[in-house]
């Protein structure tokens, strides 16, 4: 809903006071930031009266001029693409799977899968890594793969099933009456209308799931957490953890935004294809 | 099943910490949420790219790092408190954009001409919000806000890695002490988890048909 309607357009009066409150309220968080920053530079002094350096201090970040480190770093962040990236495509087979048989008109297919499914979904993803990890003894990578194709798979399967229920029946009977059996107009008609409506649902799922195999930090697969903070910070001291947590900070951040950018991409193009 | 029974009061141990964390948590996002939504829309723009701003980092950052800041760097920047409470710090800060996005959605949701009309009637903007925008966008988020709380449940259990003792700890110590039962201590688990985040997903469930608003 637009501001404009709830209430009249306003004059120059009221224009001019809300930019001098915009302005205000923009001055007010920057200073609030410069303030945090300040308070992260400045020296530190710890127990016995001695200083330690800033936070932002060059002895605290002159490791990261080595490439040999930022060899480490990078692959953790391969570490964290193939967990995500073989997740990806098993979630994507199986929701397409899901999506069938909780579409099937047979009960003793419905019943189940459905069960299967508000089970999975109802389950935190991370004790199902443990429980992989633990009662399959499957290593760490299979054990986060594992379990984020199990999750986002239900999810992706909820979402692709609401996108065949939205479809109009039309398409399914213009299928079978042009003599295509029942999987024939469902993989043929159906489907891909389907999943092309749902694709935004899709990619921003791939989003979480992306952001989800930092849980293997706690299940022990050296994705890109688990090698920074972890493995490097405890190599180098907790002098160096905030530069290392900033770092890695910044990693997941391009990683993830642009991945969103590209899920808002995607929305648009799929919705501008239906008006 | 002898594990499950001799063990059953660490399980409510665990099963505690987990709702605490679930409505303290819960609530501070509620507020947060609330505010952010708000901010974001405002008409004052400086108030919006702020909502923005924050939204966006918190949506992206892995709530792993987010706890691990909390329960590593805050310490070491000098806050002192017990890991429960870094533990919801972390949970509200990164619930709190996902309520905003709910609220924000369902006001969004309102049709338009629901708003003209009222205008058009004369109702002020408060009377207008009041009377008629905020009972619909509030039928129309409730849905959505317990799929949040769904989600915070599940989310609690990361807490359980960052040194604090709910259900996922419970689990992972009973399982290591009972090598020949992980299979049964975990499921016991997750039948804790499981009551919560099931019941929650059928309300919203029932509470969307039944407030499903005719366009």
């Amino acid at each position: 809903m637009s501001n404009s309607v709830l209430f009249d357009a306003p004059g120059p009066k009221a224009k001019r006071l809300s930019r001098i409150l915009s302005i205000g309220f923009g001055a007010l968080v920057i200073g609030g930031l410069g303030y945090l920053i300040y308070l992260l530079a400045r020296e530190r002094e710890i127990f016995n009266g001695t200083t330690e350096p800033g936070l932002f201090d060059s002895s605290r970040w002159d490791i990261f001029e080595d490439p040999e480190l930022w060899g480490f770093i990078g692959q953790g962040v391969i570490n964290t693409l193939t967990a995500a990236g073989i997740s990806a495509v098993l979630a994507i087979i199986l929701g397409v799977i899901m999506a069938l048989l909780r579409t099937s008109n047979k009960i003793w297919v419905q019943i189940p899968t459905t069960a299967i499914l508000e089970f999975v979904r109802g389950m935190p993803v991370l004790l199902m890594m443990l429980f992989i990890l633990l009662s399959f003894s499957t290593g760490a990578l299979w054990a986060v793969v594992i379990a984020l194709t199990l999750y986002n798979g239900a999810i992706i399967g909820e979402a692709l099933r609401a996108g065949l229920a939205a479809l109009p029946k039309g398409q399914n009977e213009a299928g079978l009456s042009l003599g295509m059996t029942r999987m024939q107009s469902m993989f043929l008609v159906q489907f891909p209308q389907a999943f092309r409506q749902m694709l935004p649902v899709i990619v921003a799922q791939l989003v979480v799931l992306l952001k989800d195999t930092s849980l293997g930090f706690i299940v022990g697969y050296p994705e890109l957490l688990r090698s920074t903070m972890n493995n490097l910070s405890s190599f180098f001291g907790s002098r160096y953890t905030f530069s290392f947590f900033m770092v890695t900070l910044a990693i997941y951040l391009t990683m993830n935004i642009s991945l969103s950018i590209f899920a808002r991409y995607v929305a648009k193009k799929t919705s501008s294809v239906k008006n | 099943m002898e594990v499950l029974f001799e063990n059953f009061d660490r399980y409510l141990v665990g099963f505690w910490m987990t709702l605490q964390l679930l409505l303290v948590s819960g609530f501070f996002a509620l507020i947060i949420g609330t505010l952010i939504a708000m901010l974001r829309i405002s008409p004052l723009g400086s108030m919006r790219v702020f909502a923005t701003a924050y939204t966006e980092l918190a949506r992206n950052t892995p709530l792993t790092l987010v706890l691990f800041f909390c329960a590593f760097l805050l310490p070491y920047l000098g806050t002192d408190y017990s890991y429960p409470v870094l533990a919801i710090i972390g949970l509200s800060f990164y619930t709190s954009p996902f309520v905003a996005e709910a609220l924000r959605s369902g006001i969004n949701g309102v049709a338009l001409g629901q708003a003209e009309a009222a205008r058009s009637l004369g109702m002020r903007f408060s009377q207008t919000l009041i009377e008629i925008v905020l009972p619909q966008a509030f039928r129309m988020v409730i849905p959505p806000l317990i799929n949040v709380f769904i989600a915070l449940t599940k989310n609690t259990s990361v807490a359980g890695a960052f040194f604090v003792v709910e259900l996922f700890t419970i689990g992972k110590e009973l399982a290591n002490a009972n090598g020949d039962a992980v299979i049964l201590v975990l499921s016991g688990i997750a039948i804790f988890y499981l009551a919560i985040t099931i019941p929650l997903g059928f309300i919203a469930a029932r509470l969307e048909k039944k407030w499903v608003v005719v366009k």
